[in-house]
C-alpha cells in the first residue's frame, strides 16, 4: 500500500472588532435588520469615497507584531475586480503586493507535546462583502449589505501543516492570538473567523507538491477538520483509482458532511488587480509601530508559561487555560480570590467548561462568575463542603440560586464535622452491619484498607452525604482497628 | 444683467441694484427661452433656485451675506445634489436621485450661491465634444453646427450663452480647459487634491478634478475660493493651505518667467491657432514677463499613457453600475448574468463601453505589465518633465486645443482623432498640476484658448497671470454672435 502525506495551507479571514467599517462610519455590530448598517459608501453610491479606519490598521499591526512579522511600512490597497450582487462596488478593496503584515510564524503544540512552527506568508487588510440570501425570496436572491465593508485581515499560511489535527491546532492558535489581542471577538458562529483550506496529497518522501484544491468558507474547527479529512480521502481515492486531482474551489456542507466542486481553475476570475486610486499608500513609521508594540497585551504562549511558573500548573492545564483570553481572565480572577490555582484550574476546565459546552455558551456568558466560583472553592478548602456537595452547589449557582454560601445555608449542605455526632453514626453503622465487620476482620491488611470503603456508603447515606469524609475515615479506621 | 461677471453681480447684489430673485428669474427665463438652441441644461431646478434666491435676499438685506450670496450658478451633472436627479449624462443614472450633496455643491450652498440647474456633459465625462451625452449633444454658442468641447460642454455652453454666470465643471484630461477654449471662456483645473471629489461621480479617480468655468480669471478666483477645501471625506484631498485666490490678482507680472514647450507647437497644431498663441505670449512679454523655450520631452507619451490609465480606472469605477441597487435595470432579467449584461449593455453608451473594455483589457492577466504598469512609469516621467521645467520657469504656456471648435460628427467615428483633442491638456492631469485656459482670440470666428500650466498649488499665480492678461486685452469680453 502506498503511504500518503497530506499538505495543508490555510487562508483565514478574521473580522476585526472595530466599531465602524474599514472605509465608512457605519456600524459593524452583528445581527441588525438587513441593510440597516449600510451607508452610502457601503452601498457604493456614485461619488462616494472610502476613508480608511485607523483602528483597523492598529489591529492589523498588533497581529503582525504578535506573530513576529515584519510590518509593511507602506501598505497599498488594491481593487480586486469581480461582479457579484453582494459586492456593491464591483471590486473588493484589498491588498496584494504590499500587505500590512509580512512573513511571520505561529507555534502550535502537537499531540505528542512537541511544538511546530507554521510559517505565515503574509496577512493583509481588506473589506468583507455583504451576504446573499437565497431562501425566502421565491427564486430571487436577497442582498444584505450590513457586513459589506467590515474590516478583515486575511492570514495566509505556508503549506506547512501535515494533518487535519495540525490544521485545527493552527486555527485554534490563531483564534487564541486574535482574541487575546482583543482584535477579534472570535465568535465563529457569527462568521468572525472563516477558514479556506488548501489541501493536496503526495507520496510520503516526495518533495513535489500535489495538485491542490481549496475548500472555502469553513466557519468552525469541527467543519474544518471534517472537510479536510473528507478531501484528503477523496484525493487519495481518486489517485489510487488512476484519476487526477483537478485544481478547483470546493464547497463543504457541514450538515450533510459532503463537498462539491464550485469552480475549476479554468473558470477562475481574472481579478484585474490594480492599486486603488481613491486611497493613498498608507505609511506607518517606527514610532507608531513601537507604540503599539509597547501596548501589546499578553499573548497566549507567554501566558501559558506564566501560569506554569506563577501558579504551578502543568503545561497542559496552563495551555488550556491560557488559550482564550476570557477563560484566562476568569481563571486568574477565581484564583486570586480563593488562593488555590489548582482547584480553580480544575473547576474552570471541569464543571465550568462542561456546562458552557453543554449550553454552547462562551465564558463571558457564564451564569457563574469567577468570583462566585472562588466563593465555592473557598468552602471546599475550609471543609465546609465536600467536593461532591460542591458539584451540587455549583449546579444551583448555575441555575441562578445565588452564591455558594447562601445555597449551602439554604439547603443545609454544610459538612458534618462534629466528632461526637460522627462517632455516634459510625457506631450505628458498625452495629448495623455485623457481616461487613466480620468480613473486614477476616481480611488481610491489604484488603482491609479497600474494604473499609464499604462502610462509607451507609455512613454517607445516614448523613445525606454531608459527613466530612476525612474525619469519617479517621474515626472508622480507629474503631475498626480497635476491634482487631 | 446676464452680461455681468460674478464680480459685478456680487457688487450689484450688495448695492441692491437688483435682487437675487430678480437675477435668478432673469436667468431662469433665459434658460427657458434660449436653451433649446444649445441643450446645455439636463435639469433646471427652478423651485430650488427661487427658494435659494429668496433666502439669499433675506441674508443680503440682513447684511450677513456670505461670499457668493444670491449669485446663480449651474452645476455639472456629475456633482451629486441631494434630492435632485444626478445623471452624469447617462441613461444609467437617468433615474438616480442622490441622498447627499457633493462637497463642492455643499461649499457653494454654504457660500450662498443659487443653483439654477444641472448642466449637460459627455456621458460619465468621457468625451471631448459633448456628443456622448444620453441627453443629446450640446451646441457651441459661437457656432451651433460645432461642438462646445467636452466633457464639460454643458458648463461651457451655458456660460458662453449667458444662461449661467458661471458653472462648475470637472477635468480628467482637459474637460474644463478644452471646452473653455472652444467656447471662449476661462476654465481652471486646480491641482489634484485641491477640490474635494466627494460626491463627484468618478471617471478616473487619480485624474479627476473639479474646477470653475467662468468668463474671467477674476470670476474663476472667486469661484475657486468657494470650491477649494480640505475634505476628510476624500482621502486624496490635500490639506494644503487655503488662500484667497483674488488677493494676488492685481500683482505685477513683470519678471514672470514663462516657459513655452517646443513640443506643444508640433505638426498637429492648427497654424492660425498657433499664431494666436504666439501673439498672446508676445502680449505677456509686453507685460514684462520673460519668455523662454523649454522642453517637455515625454509629451508625445501623454495621450497613450492616459488612454491606458483613465480607462483602467474607469473600468473599475463603473462596475458599481450593475442594475442591483440603483440606476438603470433591464426589463425582466432571466438570471444574474443577464441582469448584468443587459443593464450595463443598455444603460451605457458606446464610448463608455469602449473605455470600460479598453481598461479591463489593459488590466487583465498577461497585459498588466505591458500596459498599466508601463503607463504608470510613463506617468512618472511626464511628471518629472514638469518638475524639471518648474526649476526654471513660473508658468508654462501653450495652446489648450489644437484648433477651434469642430463640427458635429467630425471626430465622433474616429476615437483616436477625438482622443488627440486633449493632447495639450492631458499631461497636466497625469502630473496632477493646475492648468488654466483663457481666450486669446478667434480663428474662423471661433475662440481659441491659451493654456497656462502652473506648479503644484500655484493656482493663485495662474489666476494672477490670467487676470493681468485680461486687464490688457479684451478677448475674454468677446461674446458669441446672436447672444442677446
Amino acid at each position: 500500500m502506498m503511504e500518503w502525506e497530506t499538505v495543508i495551507g490555510l487562508e483565514v479571514h478574521v473580522q476585526l472588532a472595530t466599531k465602524t467599517k474599514i472605509f465608512s462610519g457605519a456600524s459593524t455590530a452583528f445581527g441588525a435588520a438587513p441593510n440597516t448598517q449600510a451607508c452610502a459608501i457601503d452601498l457604493a453610491m456614485p461619488g462616494t469615497l472610502p476613508v480608511p479606519n485607523e483602528q483597523a490598521f492598529r489591529y492589523a499591526v498588533m497581529f503582525g507584531l504578535a506573530i513576529d512579522a515584519e510590518i509593511g511600512k507602506c501598505s497599498v490597497f488594491e481593487r480586486k475586480n469581480y461582479f457579484y450582487p453582494d459586492l456593491p462596488k464591483g471590486y473588493q478593496t484589498t491588498q496584494l503586493d504590499a500587505p500590512i503584515v509580512g512573513p511571520g510564524h505561529v507555534e502550535i503544540q502537537l499531540a505528542d507535546g512537541s511544538t511546530k512552527s507554521i510559517r505565515i506568508h503574509h496577512a493583509h487588510l481588506e473589506e468583507d462583502a455583504g451576504k446573499s440570501l437565497h431562501e425566502d425570496f421565491h427564486g430571487m436572491s436577497g442582498i444584505d449589505l450590513n457586513r459589506a465593508g467590515t474590516p478583515l485581515i486575511e492570514i495566509v499560511s505556508e503549506p506547512d501543516m501535515r494533518s487535519s489535527e495540525e490544521a485545527v491546532a493552527f486555527a485554534r492558535k490563531l483564534h487564541s492570538i486574535v482574541t487575546s489581542l482583543g482584535i477579534c471577538d472570535g465568535e465563529m458562529s457569527q462568521g468572525s473567523m472563516r477558514f479556506d483550506v488548501n489541501v493536496s496529497v503526495r507520496l510520503k518522501g516526495t518533495e513535489e507538491l500535489g495538485t491542490r484544491t481549496e475548500t472555502k468558507n469553513l466557519n468552525s474547527f469541527k467543519f474544518m477538520e471534517d472537510a479536510i479529512k473528507l478531501e484528503v480521502e477523496r484525493q487519495i481515492d481518486l489517485i489510487e483509482e488512476g484519476g487526477e486531482v483537478v485544481q478547483e474551489t470546493r464547497l463543504y456542507n457541514g450538515e450533510t458532511k459532503t463537498a462539491r466542486s464550485m469552480r475549476s481553475k479554468e473558470e477562475a476570475n481574472d481579478y484585474r488587480y490594480f492599486p486603488c486610486p481613491d486611497l493613498l499608500p498608507v505609511e506607518l513609521d517606527d514610532d507608531y509601530i513601537d507604540a503599539i508594540r509597547q501596548q501589546l497585551p499578553e499573548l497566549p504562549d507567554a501566558r501559558q508559561a506564566r501560569f506554569v511558573e506563577q501558579h504551578g500548573l502543568s503545561d497542559y492545564d496552563a495551555g488550556m487555560l491560557a488559550a482564550d483570553a476570557a477563560t484566562a481572565q476568569f481563571f486568574e480572577t477565581a484564583t486570586e480570590q480563593c488562593g488555590d490555582a489548582k482547584l480553580a484550574a480544575n473547576w474552570v476546565m471541569g464543571e465550568v467548561s462542561a456546562h458552557l459546552n453543554n449550553e454552547e455558551k462562551g465564558i463571558k456568558d457564564s451564569p457563574v462568575t469567577a468570583l462566585q466560583l472562588a466563593g465555592l472553592i473557598a468552602r471546599i478548602k475550609d471543609n465546609t463542603i465536600s467536593n461532591k456537595i460542591a458539584k451540587q452547589v455549583f449546579e444551583a449557582m448555575w441555575n441562578g440560586e445565588g452564591d455558594a454560601d447562601a445555597i449551602i445555608e439554604a439547603k443545609g449542605l454544610k459538612q458534618m464535622s462534629d466528632t461526637g455526632e460522627l462517632e455516634k453514626i459510625v457506631d450505628e453503622v458498625i452495629a448495623g452491619n455485623p457481616a461487613m465487620v466480620e468480613d473486614w476482620l477476616a481480611s488481610d491488611e491489604k484488603k482491609r484498607k479497600k474494604k473499609m470503603g464499604g462502610f462509607m456508603g451507609p455512613i454517607m447515606k445516614a448523613t445525606k452525604g454531608q459527613a466530612n469524609p476525612g474525619m469519617v475515615n479517621q474515626i472508622l479506621s480507629k474503631k475498626l482497628n480497635d476491634m482487631l | 444683467m446676464h452680461n455681468l461677471t460674478i464680480a459685478e453681480l456680487i457688487k450689484g447684489l450688495g448695492n441692491k441694484d437688483f435682487s437675487s430673485e430678480e437675477l435668478t428669474r432673469h436667468y431662469l427665463n433665459r434658460i427657458q427661452r434660449l436653451d433649446g438652441n444649445y441643450n446645455s441644461y439636463i435639469s433646471v431646478t427652478e423651485d430650488i433656485a427661487l427658494e435659494q434666491a429668496q433666502a439669499a435676499d433675506k441674508r443680503l438685506a440682513a447684511g450677513e451675506a456670505p461670499a457668493l450670496c444670491g449669485v446663480p450658478i449651474a452645476h455639472k451633472d456629475i456633482f451629486c445634489t441631494n434630492g435632485v436627479r444626478t445623471s452624469c449624462g447617462s441613461k444609467m443614472l437617468d433615474n438616480f436621485v442622490p441622498p447627499y450633496d457633493a462637497t463642492v455643491v455643499e461649499n457653494f450652498r454654504n457660500d450662498g450661491a443659487v443653483m439654477l440647474g444641472k448642466v449637460n456633459m459627455d456621458e460619465f465625462a468621457m468625451g471631448s465634444s459633448n456628443e456622448t451625452s444620453f441627453y443629446g449633444a450640446v451646441k457651441n454658442p459661437w457656432d451651433t453646427n460645432c461642438v462646445p468641447g467636452g466633457s464639460s460642454g454643458g458648463s461651457a455652453a451655458a456660460v458662453a450663452a449667458r444662461l449661467a454666470p458661471a458653472a462648475t465643471a470637472t477635468d480628467t484630461g482637459g474637460s474644463i480647459r478644452q471646452p473653455a477654449s472652444l467656447c471662449g471662456l476661462t476654465g481652471l483645473k486646480p491641482t489634484y487634491g485641491r477640490v474635494s471629489r466627494w460626491g463627484m461621480i468618478a471617471f478616473a479617480s487619480s485624474l479627476d478634478q473639479g474646477g470653475p468655468m467662468t468668463r474671467t480669471a477674476e470670476d474663476a478666483a472667486i469661484m475657486l475660493n468657494s470650491m477649494a477645501s480640505f475634505d476628510a471625506k476624500d482621502s486624496t484631498c490635500v490639506d494644503h493651505e487655503l488662500s484667497d485666490y483674488t488677493a494676488s490678482l492685481n500683482d505685477s507680472i513683470a519678471g514672470l518667467k514663462i516657459g513655452v514647450p517646443k513640443e506643444y507647437f508640433s505638426e498637429g497644431l492648427n497654424p492660425q491657432t498657433a499664431e494666436r498663441i504666439q501673439a498672446a505670449i508676445a502680449e505677456y512679454e509686453k507685460l514684462g514677463a520673460q519668455v523662454q523655450e523649454i522642453s517637455l520631452p515625454h509629451t508625445h507619451l501623454a495621450v497613450p499613457a492616459y488612454y491606458v490609465i483613465a480607462p483602467a480606472e474607469c473600468s473599475a469605477n463603473l462596475s458599481r453600475f450593475d442594475g442591483v441597487r440603483y440606476g438603470y435595470r433591464c426589463e425582466d432579467p432571466k438570471d444574474l448574468a443577464d441582469l448584468y449584461k443587459r443593464s450595463r449593455g443598455e444603460g451605457f453608451g458606446e464610448e463608455v463601453k469602449r473605455r470600460i473594455m479598453v481598461g479591463a483589457y489593459a488590466l487583465s492577466a498577461g497585459y498588466y505589465d505591458a500596459y498599466y504598469r508601463k503607463a504608470q512609469q510613463v506617468r512618472r516621467l511626464i511628471k518629472q518633465d514638469f518638475v524639471d521645467a518648474f526649476q526654471d520657469v513660473d508658468v508654462i504656456m501653450g495652446p489648450t486645443a489644437t484648433a477651434p471648435a469642430f463640427e458635429f460628427g467630425a471626430k465622433s467615428n474616429d476615437p483616436v482623432a477625438m482622443y488627440l483633442e486633449d493632447i495639450y491638456t492631458i499631461a497636466t492631469n497625469l502630473a496632477g498640476l493646475p492648468g488654466l485656459s483663457i481666450p486669446c482670440g478667434l480663428v474662423d470666428n471661433k475662440p481659441v484658448g491659451l493654456q497656462l500650466i502652473g506648479n503644484f498649488f500655484a493656482e493663485a499665480k495662474l489666476l494672477n497671470a490670467a487676470h493681468q492678461f485680461q486687464l490688457a486685452t479684451d478677448f475674454h469680453t468677446l461674446t458669441a454672435p446672436g447672444i442677446e
